[in-house]
């Protein structure tokens, strides 16, 4: 390590001597350079470079640049009108879905409400016919009972009747054998008249 | 698939192309006089580094030196034309022979030419050859002609500019048949749509249409000069201060002249602050909008490409110049280890220095076409833009 140091140091300090000696060389070539600098402008170099560089930039902007530059124009301006396009065509297409969609919506709620009509429809159907059929039966009931009363208070009527004929029978038949007896008669006199005179 | 195709068998043609020069420029040998053959001392390596900072006349590919002793250069001439004082000459480089120390004489169009480190002088009547003035650098008896040679940066130039027009044309004529491209086309889109989308459309806003022809070269031009100048053909075409000039005045003459009525008032007479500080604030405004922006532009770009290519140099001239502590297979392995990390970063820097350069000059476009609301509020706005534009540069500095 410290002998790979010690030769870099010595073609180090080698190099700077070296430089060094050609220190005061390197200035004169300096001055020399400057001069040289302004000597070497070459008039007709300059003329040559102008004129070889107008006739360039004027074919080259008629031959090349031209077509190149409207052609990559026309080309961003086709990419551009695509992209465009298929941004409509997106559009579009996402009203037309969002169309189906609302479609669909509406159909199904369409559905909906017809379904529920139906239903309340059946509801009703049913309550119309169970109070018609209520209705119905009530009167039923109502005429049912009419004519029961009807023919109770007939039969009651017959009863009644046939109770006073039979009654009237078994009265006469009891009259006529009580007031068969003299003494009986007398007897039944007397109690009706006590009782007459009570009331 | 096809435009890859395409570009390959444009590369092959390319390289067929060098190499078929190659042959050629084999040909040339020249008597080392003053080329001393391979580089080996610091000097040399300053000096061959300062070489490949510059633009040369001929393109250069690599030297040997044969078993006779013999120097050979290979590489490719390349032409040569200047506007002297007897008019228009033109001749190819190699005429030089490879002479870049002004000794080699060319006579042509009446005139006698010398190359003095890749500048080309034309000596004066009567002169056989050059004679440097008193300070060592400057000719006395020569003077520098307009040089609208085909350098090796214009070169360079040429061929980025075909390559950007092959790959680009081809990619706008795929989208006549087909919304999406294929092959190489698919690698570019992406860089087209990310200067349209990160750099041309935040910086400007709407107006940004107008102005996206202009980045996207500029970004493209930058990007590939850049790179190519990390491939080992060397060129390095941004890293010349008169291309990134020229650069920094496209732009200064785009903002300049697009600049709207409310952009020309908020330079000259200020809105908002008092009378008298109004006319220090244009003259601040105008140094910005005329001087510090163009120069930034083109400074940022120069020195970073420049820096990056002397960085790669010097570290792969560790080779050399540490190999005498190290030992030749480790100054070897050293200098490896650090140049690739460094060309990693240059490839980055690539990237880097294009998007800087073409954002900016989108943001003092931007800032030059925007309109404002004559609002308080808004002024705040239109300062803190600016604010965020210093933020920005100061970054890039």
């Amino acid at each position: 390590m410290g002998a790979c140091n010690g030769w870099l140091q010595d073609l180090s300090l080698k190099i700077a001597a070296r430089y060094a000696c050609n220190g005061q060389l390197n200035k004169q070539k300096y001055d020399q350079n400057m001069d040289q600098l302004l000597n070497d402008f070459s008039i007709g170099l300059f003329i040559m470079q102008t004129v070889i560089l107008l006739v360039l930039i004027f074919l080259i902007v008629k031959f090349a640049w031209k077509p190149i530059l409207n052609s990559l124009n026309e080309r961003e301006e086709g990419i551009e009108n695509a992209l465009e396009e298929a941004e409509k065509a997106r559009l579009e297409m996402k009203n037309l879905q969002a169309d189906n969609e609302k479609a669909l919506q509406e159909a199904r709620a369409e559905r909906d409400t017809m379904i529920k009509e139906a239903r309340e429809i059946r509801a009703k159907m049913i309550a119309e016919a169970e109070e018609d059929a209520k209705a119905q039966a009530n009167k039923i009931i109502k005429q049912a009972q009419e004519a029961i009363e009807a023919e109770k208070r007939t039969a009651v009527a017959e009863l009644k009747s046939q109770v006073a004929e039979l009654s009237l029978e078994i009265a006469e038949k009891v009259v006529k054998d009580e007031l068969s007896d003299k003494k009986k008669q007398m007897q039944y006199v007397d109690k009706m008249l006590q009782d007459a005179t009570l009331n | 698939m096809k435009i890859a195709r395409l570009s390959v068998k444009f590369l092959v043609v390319l390289t067929v192309l060098f190499s078929l020069n190659s042959a050629f420029a084999q040909e040339h040998a020249v008597a080392a006089s003053n080329d001393e053959g391979p580089v080996n001392t610091n000097q040399e390596i300053n000096d061959y580094i300062q070489h490949h900072i510059k633009d040369s006349h001929d393109f250069h590919l690599y030297s040997y030196t044969d078993a006779a002793g013999e120097r050979h250069h290979v590489g490719f001439p390349l032409p040569v034309i200047l506007w002297a004082s007897n008019g228009p000459v033109a001749f190819m480089s190699s005429a030089f022979h490879h002479d870049v120390n002004g000794e080699v004489v060319v006579e042509a169009g009446g005139s006698r030419f010398v190359n003095l480190h890749d500048k080309i002088y034309e000596l004066e009547n009567g002169a056989d050859e050059l004679v440097m003035g008193a300070d060592g650098h400057h000719p006395e008896n020569a003077s520098k002609p307009l040089d609208f040679s085909i350098s090796k940066s214009v070169f360079g130039i040429l061929i980025i500019g075909l390559l950007m027009l092959f790959w680009f044309s081809s990619l706008a004529r795929q989208y006549k048949k087909k919304n999406i491209p294929t092959g190489f086309g698919r690698v570019l889109e992406p860089l087209v749509i990310y200067v349209r989308d990160e750099i041309a459309k935040p910086n400007i806003g709407d107006k940004y249409r107008k102005f996206t022809g202009y980045l996207l070269t500029v970004f493209f031009f930058i990007w590939i000069s850049n790179l190519l100048g990390l491939t080992p053909f060397g060129f390095n075409i941004t890293g010349q201060i008169a291309v990134t000039a020229a650069l920094a005045i496209f732009t200064l003459i785009i903002y300049t002249f697009s600049g709207t009525k409310d952009y020309w008032m908020h330079m000259l007479w200020m809105p908002g602050v008092p009378v008298l500080i109004r006319p220090v604030l244009a003259i601040i405004e105008l140094a910005g909008a005329f001087l510090i922006k163009p120069f930034s532009l083109l400074v940022r770009l120069f020195a970073n490409i420049s820096a990056g290519h002397i960085v790669v140099m010097s570290l792969i001239a560790i080779m050399i110049t540490l190999k005498g502590e190290l030992t030749p297979f480790g100054s070897t392995t050293l200098s490896f280890i650090l140049s690739l990390f460094i060309t990693l970063i240059e490839v980055l820097v690539a990237f880097l220095q294009a998007y800087i350069f073409t954002m900016l000059s989108a943001l003092f476009i931007g800032m030059a076409v925007a309109d404002h609301v004559h609002d308080e509020h808004l002024h705040d706005a239109q300062g803190h833009d600016i604010e965020d534009t210093e933020a920005s540069r100061r970054e890039f500095i």
